[in-house]
Formats: C-alpha cells, structure tokens, sequence
C-alpha cells in the first residue's frame, strides 16, 4: 500500500469515526460532551482558517478573533432583525468578514515581519472596541440569541445536528485546503512563502495573492464564528478580544504551521488539555504555559512534525 | 469648557507619558532583537501587584515603587537569559508562542498568590489631595505621575544620545549586524536592555495602580496600547516611543472626554448616544491606520 | 521602429548621491547589450529603475513604445522585462521543475490567472513540458527531482537563468550572472549566454571584461551615474574616456 493510500484510509477511518462520535456518546449516557466535541469541531475550523493565512500564505496575522467573533456577532445581530435563516445569515457572516479582512488587510499588507503582527492586532482591537460600545451589541455581556439558526431541512435545535453540520463544514474546508494546496494558486503560495522577492521578479502580483489568501481565511472564520454563535447560545466580546486571537495562532503554533491537521490537531491539543486540566485544578493555563514553553524549547515544528505528519 | 480641555490635557500628558514608560523598553526589544514580545504587559501587571503588595507591606508608597522595579527587573533578567534569548534567532511565529505562554503563566501565577481580587494601591497621603492649578483644582498626585514621566523621559534620552551605551543601542536598532561587528557585547547588553524595559514597565505599573485597578489581565490592555505607540512612532526608536506615546495618550483621552459632546452638538442625540463612545474608543486605531498610510514606517523609522 | 528600451535623463537620488544622474541609454531589439563601469558607478541601481524594484526621481523609461517609469514591478515583467538577482534568488526548498514550474505558470497571457485554485496544477501539462524543455535548454535536464537548495552553485545559477527565460520576456536583465563562479561554471554560464544571442534582447552587467567583449553587441559605460559611451566593442575598448575612468587597466583584453 502507498503511504498516500494509507493517509486516505486513516482520513476515511478518523471521519468515520467522527461522525459515529454523539451517537456513542449518547448510547454511553455522555451527552454533555455532545457540546464539547462540537466546541473543538468549531475551534479547529476557526484555527484552520488561521493556519490557512499563516501556514500556507506566509503572513503571520496576529486579528483572527475579530474575524471569528465578528461572524458570531453578525448572525446574532441579524436575529435581532428578524432573520433566523442559516441560509442567509452564514453566507452573511462569511462576506462581512471577507470584507472586514479586505480592508484591514490591504493597509496591512504594506507592511511585514513584526510590524505585520502588530498591525493586525491593532486593527481586530479596533473591531473589538467598536463592538462593546455599542449598546444594542449588548456592550460586556455580549449579544445572545433568541434560537438557534434554522437550517431547513436540517433541525439544528438538535445537538447532534449541529454537531453534523460543523462536522462537514470542517471536512469540507480540508477537503477544499488540499485541493487548493495543489492548485496553480496554492503552488504560487508555496513560491511566495520561500521566495517573495523572487515572486514579484517572475511577475506574480504579490500583494494580491497575499490579500485573496488573507480574505479567504478570514471568511471561513466568519462561518466558525456563526457556528460559535449557534453552539455558545450568544456572542461574546471575549470571542473577538485579542487574547483569542493569541489562543488561535496558539493552536496553530503548537498543532504544526502550514501542515494540513495543524489547526485540527492543535485546537484539539489545546481544548483538551484546558479541558482535562479543569477538572483537576483552577490554574489550567499556568500548566499550559509551561507546556506551551516545552513545545517552543524542544519540539519546534509542533504536534504533526512530532507525529512525523507531513500531508499537505 | 477651557478648563474642561485643560484637564483633560494634563490627563492625556499623564497617560501618554505611562505609555512611554511602557512601550519604551518594548520598542527597543523589537527593534533591536526583532522579536515580538507579548509578555511585556505582564511585566507591567507584575510590577503593580509587587508594588501595591509592597506599600502594603511597608505602609511607604516610595518603598512599593523601588521594590517593583528592582523585583520586576531580577525576573526580566532571569527571564532573558533563560528564555528569551533562545528566541532572538527563532522565527516571529516561536516567539509569539512562548510570550504568549508566558502570559498565560503570569496570569495565574498572579491569582496563586493573590488571588483572583483586584488589590487596592493608595497613593501616597502626602499627595492624596488636590492642588491649585490655573484657577483650577487638579489631583496631586496625578502631577507627581506627570513629573516622574517628564524626568524617566529626559533621563533615557540622556542616556540613548548621550552615553556609549546609548550609541550601541541607536546603532543596534538601525542596524544589529553592524553593533556586534563594533565589538558589542551584544548578549549583556541585550540583558541590561530587557531588565531596563521590565522595571520601567513596572514603575508604570505602581504609578497607574492608584489611578486604574490593580488586577489580573490588567497587562493585556496596556500591551496593545503599547503596540499602537510603538508603530506610530517607529520600531526601535526612543523618540518615536515617546511622541508616539504623547500622541496616543491625548488623543485617547480627548476622545473619550469631549467627542461625546461634540457629535451631541453635530447630530440626532441618539446617533451621537451610539456612535459618541465606540468612535472615541478607536480614535487612536484611526489615527494608527491614518499614519500607516501615509507613513508605514512609522514616523520615526529606526532603520533606513 | 525605434530602440525596444530607450531611456532618457534617468535620475535617482539615495540621501546626497545621485546613484543614476542622468542616465541615457538605448538598446536595440536583438542585441546583448552590456553595461559596465566602475564599482559604485551605478549599475546594479539601474537594473532596480529598469525593472521596476525602485522609481526613478525624474527622467523616462520607455519600453516598446510605452512610458513604463512608475508601473510595478510585475507589471513590467506582464510587458516583457524579466531581470535576475546578483545573489542567487530561487524557491531553496521546492524541486528544481516546480521552480521552473512556477516562472512558465507566471505567464498569463498564455495560460490566464494565477488565482486558480481548483484543478490540481500538476493536470497543466503543456506548463510542465515546457518547464522541462527549459531545464533541458540550460542543462539541467538530470536534476529536475532535486531540491533546489541542493544543487551546486553553478547550477543554481543556470536554474535562474531558466526562470528568467520561462517568463518569455522581450527585454532580459541579468545583473553579474556569474557572480561568485568558478572559471568552468563562469565559461558554462558564457555559453549559455552566447547561445541566446541574436534570439534574445539582453541587458548584461558584468565584471568578467573577457567575457563582456566577447559576448556583446553594444557595451554602455556607465560613469558616476552617467553613460559615457554607447558603442561597438573595438569602440569602447579604445575610447580614450572609457581608459581614463578605469585609469588605464582592466579595460584592455
């Protein structure tokens, strides 16, 4: 068997086992958990999209939250005008923040290296601040739903719907990021994460390629952020402050930078741990620091270059 | 309305000059090591519980002061060398990772031994009153704030223009390869450098910790803040540190105090109700993205 | 038909020195022109205003007809003017073939946009023909698997040589293509050069004066930001201006 014959077994076996997942938890009286899987399904599509702008266009984009959080805050503020329909609100929340990122991204974009990440940190603060003082957003206390979206024919009141659906939407976008990967647009990418200068001198326009790849990722963390909305019940102001941004690049960092699971593996890394850890202590993120700090000192190129992952 | 715009100058001076004090250590560890370092708000957040814990202690608001400067500038020293100076060489993404970490430690550190309430920090009963100002009556204390900013800004540029240290920290920011072929000793001065930007990070910290709350993710805040400064004015440049600073901190605080009123003058009082506060909140973001456009080097650019 | 690139009182200023002051050069469809000149004399930046990489402060570029001095780099390279690096610049960690890949695929005109982003690129296979047929033409053919990174000096230098000439342009610029070579690599380089000449219009810089009398049409010297001949080889080897800005040495073969 080819290792890319195997690489497609273990892939249908994982998602397999993915979709099996609330039905054995249900049979195991686990529903609660339901919730949890569903929380990391969204996260890892939210840390894809990052790893997305990082990892494959090269640009280290230090506002993803405003992005992930925007999209939760366009689908509640759409439900306090009335408009429940997923089919509407979702493609909705992805163009405000392919817009959002159109802006921000072609400013920052004139920038690079460290003055790229602050830039763009700067700008998902502004995002941030400009949401919480608005009184309608609800200000601190965020903006809750009425419902959840309305999915016809789906029934997305059901836990397990939801956790179907942001399920194929994650599968889906890997299955899409492994297409592109190998697309003439992923192969200029490639090109342009070595050699930028190199790029321009063989007449690529690199600033475009870089605004469209930013864009992109920055639209399918819209469509996190509305499936955030839908499982969290509301939007929240702390979904858009940087701090999130920060965990997102985290899971990216940790899970393998430009590696197809990187995101995946690493929302998975990071969620579960936060998660194990809660049950034992109150100081989760101390020990996470310092494993955070351990994965830096000796395992620089994160989980999937440990487990020797290299599918692009 | 004068003395309404006079006050609020002095308050923005006051907040600009902190920011400096802030973002003065950070501009220099990013243009001279060209690394992001997102633990600094940690350094100020720590520097504040140490010295509102010391004052406690001590009952001397002074005593508070010295023991977060010297406490924060040990850790950064600590820090440095058994951190950070493994990530001068690694990429942007590296040491996002492990400053990031280090917040994530801080913050809970911070909340192991303090708990998670915030602690109170008064300022020093000499100064606790107001003082005669112009015909108007302005804290104290708020003045002491001001001076001590005006004294730490002249004595750092004394010591960046003026002294030996100075000239290899202007020619590392300008050019790093170039110091260590002087000769430099660049390791130590590295060090030095990150103990300096720790304890002025924390004097920021107890100077603040009376006037806002002294509590934990109370270093978050200030870091972004301190990035906007650092790219308005230039990475790697004191005096863009410090114009950049002023800049932000006026701004800021004008917006907040008097855009309010001005759209109320301008538009419906319910427009104004919505837009007066989210408009002044990113007033400076504006001015951040103003000045990229038509700077993107920032107004006092370091290397050329 | 006039000159393919005409440029005309070309200035360009760095603090106080004026790098180009002035600049007046014509080269003509078909030619391998070279441009030489004392060190610090302006070469290299006039390949950065002829390419694209700086603006100028005053002056024309005019390239086929067309004022070409504040378009974008690839802009210009869309027009035909392609130029290489003094330093080696190649895709270090992709196969040799891809970097080639990747200068063919640049090529809109013949194959449209870059943004594609569903059909595998690797399903392109006339881009890969011809990508190979260039690696063949710089004799690179063998090596087309390796890592880019990998191969020796020489070669990469002939790898940058293939990407420049895989964008087709109407106008190459090679700045110093046998920067840090060996003599056998140098004299490969030289044949490689010379088996263009008359199919290629280029704009050569380079020290090696062997090399520069052999292989050129034209030979431009520039001067402290001046050309200060324009002419035929036996010309510029025996003006007496050329001798004296090179006091006397270096210029003769």
């Amino acid at each position: 068997m080819t290792p890319a014959r195997r690489g497609n077994l273990v892939e249908a076996g994982v998602l397999l086992a993915a979709i099996a997942l609330p039905l054995i938890l249900e049979a195991l009286g686990e529903d609660f958990y339901i919730g949890f899987a569903t929380r990391l399904l969204i996260f890892a599509l939210a840390a894809t999209s990052l790893n997305f702008i990082v990892g494959y266009g090269g640009m280290v984009a230090f506002g993803h939250a405003a992005f992930f959080g925007g999209g939760a805050y366009v689908v509640a503020f759409l439900m306090q005008a009335g408009i429940f329909s997923a089919w509407i609100a979702w493609p909705l929340a992805v163009l405000a923040a392919g817009v959002a990122a159109l802006a921000i991204g072609a400013l920052s974009l004139r920038t690079r290296g460290v003055y790229f990440i602050m830039i763009t940190l700067a700008f998902a603060q502004m995002i941030y601040y400009s949401i919480v003082s608005l009184q309608s957003a609800g200000g601190d206390d965020g903006l809750p739903l009425e419902q959840r979206s309305t999915l016809a024919p789906f029934d997305l009141a059901s836990d397990t719907t939801l956790y179907w659906v942001a399920l194929a939407t994650l599968a889906a976008c890997l299955i899409a990021l492994k297409r592109l990967a190998h697309s003439r647009y992923g192969r200029a990418l490639a090109g342009l994460r070595q050699n930028e200068q190199r790029m321009e001198a063989l007449g690529y326009p690199v600033d475009r390629l870089k605004l469209v790849c930013f864009v992109i990722g920055a639209g399918v963390a819209g469509l996190a952020g509305a499936l955030l909305a839908n499982q969290n019940g509301m939007a929240s102001p702390t979904q858009l402050y940087w701090t999130q941004s920060g965990m997102l690049l985290v899971m990216v960092i940790l899970g393998g930078v430009g590696q197809r699971y990187g995101g995946v593996l690493g929302a998975l890394a990071l969620l579960g741990l936060e998660e194990a850890l809660g049950l034992t202590t109150e100081y989760a993120h101390f020990y996470i620091g310092l494993a955070l700090l351990a994965v830096v000192l000796f395992a620089p190129r994160g989980l999937a270059g440990l487990a020797g992952l290299r599918a692009r | 309305m004068t003395q309404l715009v006079l006050e609020q100058l002095l308050n923005g001076l006051q907040f600009g000059l902190m920011l400096f004090l802030i973002a003065s250590g950070l501009t220099l560890v990013f243009g001279i090591m060209d690394m992001i370092n997102l633990s600094h708000g940690s350094l100020y957040m720590g520097g504040a519980y140490l010295g509102a814990a010391a004052a406690q202690a001590s009952g001397s608001f002074v005593i508070g002061l010295c023991a977060a400067m010297l406490g924060m500038a040990v850790i950064g020293i600590v820090l440095e060398l058994l951190l950070l100076r493994r990530l001068y060489l690694r990429d942007h993404l590296a040491q996002v990772l492990a400053t990031f970490a280090l917040i994530l430690i801080a913050n809970d550190l911070v909340r192991m031994i303090w708990g998670p309430q915030p602690l109170m920090l008064n300022p020093p009963a000499a100064l606790a009153g107001p003082v005669e100002l112009f015909g108007f009556s302005y804290p104290a204390y708020r003045l002491l704030i001001i001076a001590i900013g005006l004294a730490v800004a002249l004595l750092l540029y004394l010591l960046v223009s003026h002294t030996r240290v100075g000239m290899w920290v202007r020619a590392g920011a300008a050019n790093r390869t170039m110091a260590e072929c002087m000769g430099v000793d660049v390791r130590w001065l590295f060090t030095g450098l990150f103990a300096l930007g720790a304890a002025l990070a924390a004097a920021a910290g107890t100077l603040l910790g009376p006037l806002l709350a002294v509590q934990v993710g109370m270093g978050e805040n200030i870091l972004i803040l301190a990035f906007v400064v650092i790219v308005i004015g230039g990475i790697g440049s004191i005096r863009g540190a410090l114009v950049g600073a002023l800049l932000v901190g006026v701004v800021d605080t004008l917006g907040r105090a008097l855009l309010p009123t001005l759209l109320r003058a301008v538009s419906a009082p319910e427009v104004a109700g919505h837009l007066g506060p989210a408009l002044a909140s990113i007033m400076i973001y504006l001015l951040m993205a103003a000045i990229l456009f038509w700077r993107p080097q920032g107004l006092f650019p370091a290397r050329a | 038909m006039g000159a393919l690139l005409e440029i005309s009182g070309l200035k360009r200023h760095f603090g106080g020195l004026w790098a180009a002051n002035g600049v007046d050069l014509a080269i003509e469809r078909g030619e391998i022109h070279a441009l030489i000149g004392p060190n610090g004399a302006g070469k290299t930046t006039l390949i950065h205003l002829i390419s694209g990489a700086l603006r100028p402060d005053a002056g024309r570029i005019v390239f086929a007809g067309a004022d070409i001095g504040q378009h974008n780099m690839h802009a210009r390279v869309a027009l035909g003017i392609t130029r290489s690096y003094q330093i080696t610049q190649i895709f270090p960690h992709l196969p040799v073939l891809e970097n080639v890949r990747l200068a063919v695929q640049s090529r809109r005109r013949d194959w449209g946009s870059s943004f594609r982003m569903c059909r595998p690129a690797s399903a392109d296979f006339r881009m890969l023909a011809e990508a190979e047929e260039w690696l063949g033409r710089v004799g690179l053919a063998e090596a087309a698997g390796q890592l880019a990174a990998d191969l020796a000096h020489g070669q990469q230098r002939a790898l940058e040589l293939a990407m420049a000439l895989a964008t087709r342009p109407q106008l190459l610029l090679l700045d110093e293509p046998m920067a840090g070579m060996g003599p056998e690599e140098s004299a490969h380089m030289a044949a490689l050069i010379a088996s263009l000449k008359g199919a290629q219009t280029i704009l050569l810089v380079e020290h090696d004066m062997d090399i520069v009398f052999r292989l050129a049409d034209r030979i431009s010297v520039l001067v402290a930001g001046r050309v200060i001949v324009s002419a035929a080889p036996d010309v510029v080897r025996n003006h007496p201006d050329v001798r004296r800005a090179y006091l006397g040495d270096e210029v003769a073969p």
